[in-house]
């Protein structure tokens, strides 16, 4: 499949004013933080989530613990998926029951990710309430799944592609649209 | 990228790397026997055919486990209820299996080369589960796995395999699995089940018939049992078995202080291993069963889970497109990307 | 009349190679010369080929009476025609077993009525092939055998061997034994060596054969009597019988074209590879040919042993052991022996026509008066080996698809031309 960019939705200056904006929304309405844990959703929610308690903690001072989730045994589209992809672990090394969880992901779309996050969370435990953090919010929603906390809001089209690279994992930092070119 | 799997008939034919990633990949399957709730909708919509065509609790059970909680559907074949014993060939009663589309087969059966057999005629992906005295390879995988997690790694070691070696498909797995990583591996037991061609099996690979000469320097022993439903041979006496190769803790204390002792099961307490052994600190046998059944998990995900490798990537499948930087191949986005993270 | 022309023969009793005509007359040769005028003769030009006398195939299967869903007497010889065979010796593990003279009548009779080529049965040497009583050999021999075995299984013990070899020796027959210790023996399926213990697969030392073979040969110093080691595959059988050569005892072996080109290395899991005596080591293997070069192997047998498809399609322990034979024996030959230069194309054709002869006392020779059998051989065509092409009923060979450097052209029985290879069918 080749992608043609169309263009640059968020700069890497636009990205750290966008989380910063973010950790401070999370902190403001979640009614303190006793409770409060992050939780990254693999690949590109990892960094995220921890670049925002990181926020929280230079802001606050206070620690949110943080943690990650690999969605890919919970994910509904695997028999669709070819070839099989890798699975990895979790890293959440405190209890889920009764938290105040944000799930930190890079972009909303179907919505179905973040179905699969949940399940993955209900296995290990009872939130006491989850909620959704993503840098972009791309539309055409698949299932009634809504983001509490929306860096950006973006119109795409189906054929469109919403590309989030961050230095920890892609070695640069900015948000595109790309197009798939047939 | 790691070559897809068709098959798990043995551990022969595998690479170092292959085993590594298969090793790697039931982590998170061991971490997920921690959860309040052990239920996976992984496979579900899949079917695992468990045909067990020889006796079999352990495996038998810790397979449709894992089957269960990948959330997969179940189709069993025990051999008391089979039509083989009435003279069915292997052929139909496969075929009749196969006709029933099962999207796996977990296949025990007491000839040598039965999964081989079957795994040639049919198109389904075949796990061999024990095929006569050949292989039993998630027995290696999951042994691997305890030696790696206890001892900290899997190249290089001194490991003894202790008992009727002749008759054994857990020892020949475990030879061919320890010697990929350069394992130095002594072979021990009375001299009739222990041939000189054993020697010739891998490298660096040598036989005593005095358990004294076998634990010095040992840093995992592997206990088999001894099978005497294999034997056509007279068989040795039980206190002859005892006196010569029962692993007792005076026995244990010539291998190194942090030696581990595993033990494929079930255990005769007090034939082959001493019950303080069973039980010390330095016997890893329930660790082996909760390992068994995150290898086991692993391989059914990575066997039957997925689409065919040749499958056609969906357009605006949510997590993948979103994740992939540069995609050229749709068969090659999602898992490139993945295989990256796979050593970690 | 048949005139063969231009052919080289090859007569090893003769110890002619030369280029030389042949005129058959009726069931016999006439006339062997150069030059010979066809004086209205039919003309078969072997130009380029080898002629010899008609090869003797010492040990086969054709299972009829009884197991006719895996060979027929006419099937299995139109395929031992296909491999340039004259006559075949029938084994009588059938069903029931050739121990009486109405089964060996039988066996005559239905040759005769459907053979392709001439069919010596071999008698059982006891009961039902039981091990326990005589069978009644002296009326089998007037009914038309040749030899005496219970092949399938070893005689069953040195007492019956010594009595088997007594009777035998009054009425001159060979007794022939397929040599096996039942105890070492004892449910193996291949030999055993690194590859079993690889595979998994009850392994059978060598020793069952030899031990078997040393006490054989013993016996037949005891009595006098001839033996032949059937499907000799070790190379402590082949010392035995180099010493009872040696000790002037009338001890001949067999060894077949399997033996002589696989080994244990190339079973895997694979049933067209299990046979009885198994796939040997590769030194047993290379003792086996310098053997056949060194004179101390009298002859190449094919131990054809058809299985319908079936019967082989199963787990590697659950088969039945065999493999078939004959259209592949001479190729073999030529390509595993005579092309690399083990042995020469004289000594090959030895192995499977004065040699067999020599076992069973009977003379091979092109010769005026001599049977009008003959067989007709390229060094040179290539072909490809197709079981789904042969004649016989069953497809149970390792050697499927194999191409081959050499092959029977034509097979001529009593004058008859009973197979001539297609032109058109030797196109790749």
């Amino acid at each position: 499949m080749r992608v043609v960019e169309k263009r640059q939705l968020l700069s890497a200056e636009e990205i750290g004013r966008t989380l910063q904006r973010l950790a401070h929304e999370i902190v403001e309405k979640s009614g303190g933080t006793k409770d409060l844990a992050l939780i990254g959703v693999r690949r590109r929610g990892v960094p995220l989530s921890q670049r925002i308690a990181a926020i929280i903690k230079t802001a606050a001072g206070v620690s949110v613990p943080v943690g990650t989730l690999d969605i890919t045994l919970y994910r509904d589209d695997l028999s669709t998926v070819a070839p099989q992809p890798v699975v990895h672990s979790n890293e959440i090394d405190f209890p889920v029951d009764d938290r105040d969880i944000v799930l930190v992901d890079d972009v909303l779309y179907t919505g179905r990710t973040v179905r699969a996050a949940m399940n993955g969370l209900f296995d290990l435990g009872r939130p006491r309430r989850i909620r959704l953090c993503v840098l972009v919010d791309r539309g055409h929603r698949e299932l009634p799944v809504e983001a509490s906390f929306v860096g950006r809001l973006v119109e795409t089209s189906d054929t469109e592609i919403v590309e989030v690279r961050l230095r920890e994992i892609d070695g640069e930092e900015r948000v595109m649209l790309v197009d798939r070119v047939t | 990228m790691l070559q897809r799997l068709e098959h798990l008939l043995g551990i022969e034919p595998l690479t170092r790397e292959q085993i590594t990633f298969i090793l790697d990949q039931a982590a998170p399957f061991q971490e997920f026997q921690k959860h309040p709730l052990k239920k996976l909708a992984t496979l579900r919509g899949k079917t695992i055919a468990l045909a067990f065509f020889e006796a079999s609790t352990r495996t038998r059970i810790s397979f449709a486990t894992a089957a269960s909680r990948l959330g997969a559907d179940q189709m069993n074949l025990q051999a008391e209820a089979s039509s083989l014993k009435k003279g069915e060939s292997l052929i139909d009663t496969v075929r009749t299996l196969e006709a029933m589309r099962p999207d796996g087969i977990v296949m025990r059966h007491s000839a040598s080369g039965a999964a081989d057999f079957v795994a040639r005629r049919i198109e389904i992906p075949v796990l061999n589960a024990g095929d006569g005295t050949h292989e039993h390879p998630t027995q290696a995988l999951l042994d691997a796995l305890t030696i790696r997690d206890r001892t900290g790694r899997l190249d290089d070691l001194h490991v003894t395999i202790l008992g009727d070696i002749l008759h054994s498909r857990v020892a020949r797995s475990n030879i061919h699995l320890l010697s990929k990583f350069g394992a130095v591996i002594t072979l021990c037991g009375p001299a009739m089940w222990l041939p000189r061609e054993f020697e010739d099996l891998a490298a660096n690979v040598r036989r005593v018939t005095r358990i004294e000469d076998a634990l010095d320097g040992a840093d995992a022993i592997v206990v088999l049992r001894v099978q005497t439903e294999r034997i056509h041979e007279p068989a040795i006496a039980a206190e002859e078995y005892i006196l010569g190769y029962q692993l007792t803790p005076e026995r244990l204390r010539l291998a190194k202080t942090e030696a581990i002792v595993l033990h494929p099961g079930p255990m005769i307490r007090g034939l082959e291993i001493d019950p303080g052994v069973a039980d010390g600190p330095q016997s890893c046998v329930l660790e082996q069963v909760t390992n068994g059944l995150a290898v086991r998990m692993a391989l059914l995900y990575h066997l039957v889970g997925g689409a065919p490798t040749d499958a056609p990537h969906p357009a605006g499948s949510d997590a993948v497109s979103k994740s992939s930087s540069s995609s050229s191949s749709s068969s090659g986005a999602g898992v490139a990307k993945g295989s990256a993270n796979a050593a970690g | 009349m048949l005139l063969v022309k231009n052919g080289r023969v090859i007569d090893p009793a003769s110890g002619t190679d030369s280029v030389m005509d042949v005129l058959l007359d009726g069931a016999l040769i006439s006339r062997v010369g150069a030059n010979l005028g066809a004086n209205g003769a039919e003309v078969f030009d072997a130009k380029g080929l080898i002629v010899a006398p008609g090869f003797i195939d010492l040990h086969c299967h054709l299972r009829e009476p009884g197991q006719e869903m895996s060979e027929t007497i006419e099937t299995g010889t139109r395929a031992a025609a296909r491999g340039g065979f004259t006559a075949v010796c029938t084994m009588p593990n059938t069903q029931p077993v050739n121990d009486s003279a109405s089964v060996t009548r039988g066996i005559v009779e239905r040759a005769a009525a459907a053979a392709s080529v001439r069919v010596w049965p071999i008698g059982a040497a006891s009961v039902g092939s039981k091990g326990e009583a005589l069978a009644e050999i002296a009326a089998m021999k007037n009914a038309g055998i040749v030899a005496v075995s219970d092949d399938g299984k070893p005689i069953a013990s040195a007492r019956l061997m010594r009595q088997v070899m007594d009777y035998c020796r009054a009425l001159d027959l060979p007794v022939i034994d397929h040599c096996e210790d039942a105890s070492l023996f004892a449910g193996g399926v291949m030999r055993e060596g690194s590859q079993s213990i690889k595979l998994g697969l009850k392994g059978i030392p060598s020793q069952s054969e030899s031990i078997c073979v040393g006490r054989d040969v013993e016996v037949a110093g005891l009595t006098g009597a001839r033996l032949h080691i059937a499907h000799m595959s070790t190379r402590a059988s082949l010392e035995y019988v180099r010493w009872a050569k040696k000790m002037g005892l009338q001890v001949t072996c067999e060894v077949t074209p399997h033996h002589f080109t696989l080994t244990d290395e190339d079973v895997q899991y694979d049933t067209h590879y299990k046979m009885n005596p198994p796939l040997a080591s590769r030194a047993d293997h290379d003792a086996l040919i310098e053997g056949l070069a060194d004179g101390s192997v009298d002859a190449i047998a094919t131990d054809h042993a058809p299985h319908h498809p079936a019967s082989k399609d199963v787990e590697f322990d659950r088969a039945p052991f065999g493999i078939t034979g004959f259209e592949t024996a001479l190729a073999l030959g030529l390509s595993e022996l005579v092309h690399p230069g083990k042995i020469s194309l004289a000594r090959l054709v030895e192995l499977f026509t004065t040699g067999p002869g020599h076992v069973l006392g009977i003379e091979r020779k092109i010769a005026a008066d001599e049977p009008a059998d003959l067989t007709i051989f390229s060094t040179e065509h290539k072909w490809m080996f197709r079981a789904a092409d042969s004649p016989s009923k069953s497809r149970n060979t390792p050697f499927d698809g194999r191409t081959f450097q050499g092959a029977p052209m034509a097979t001529i029985v009593a004058g008859r031309v009973v197979y001539r290879r297609e032109a058109a069918a030797s196109a790749k």
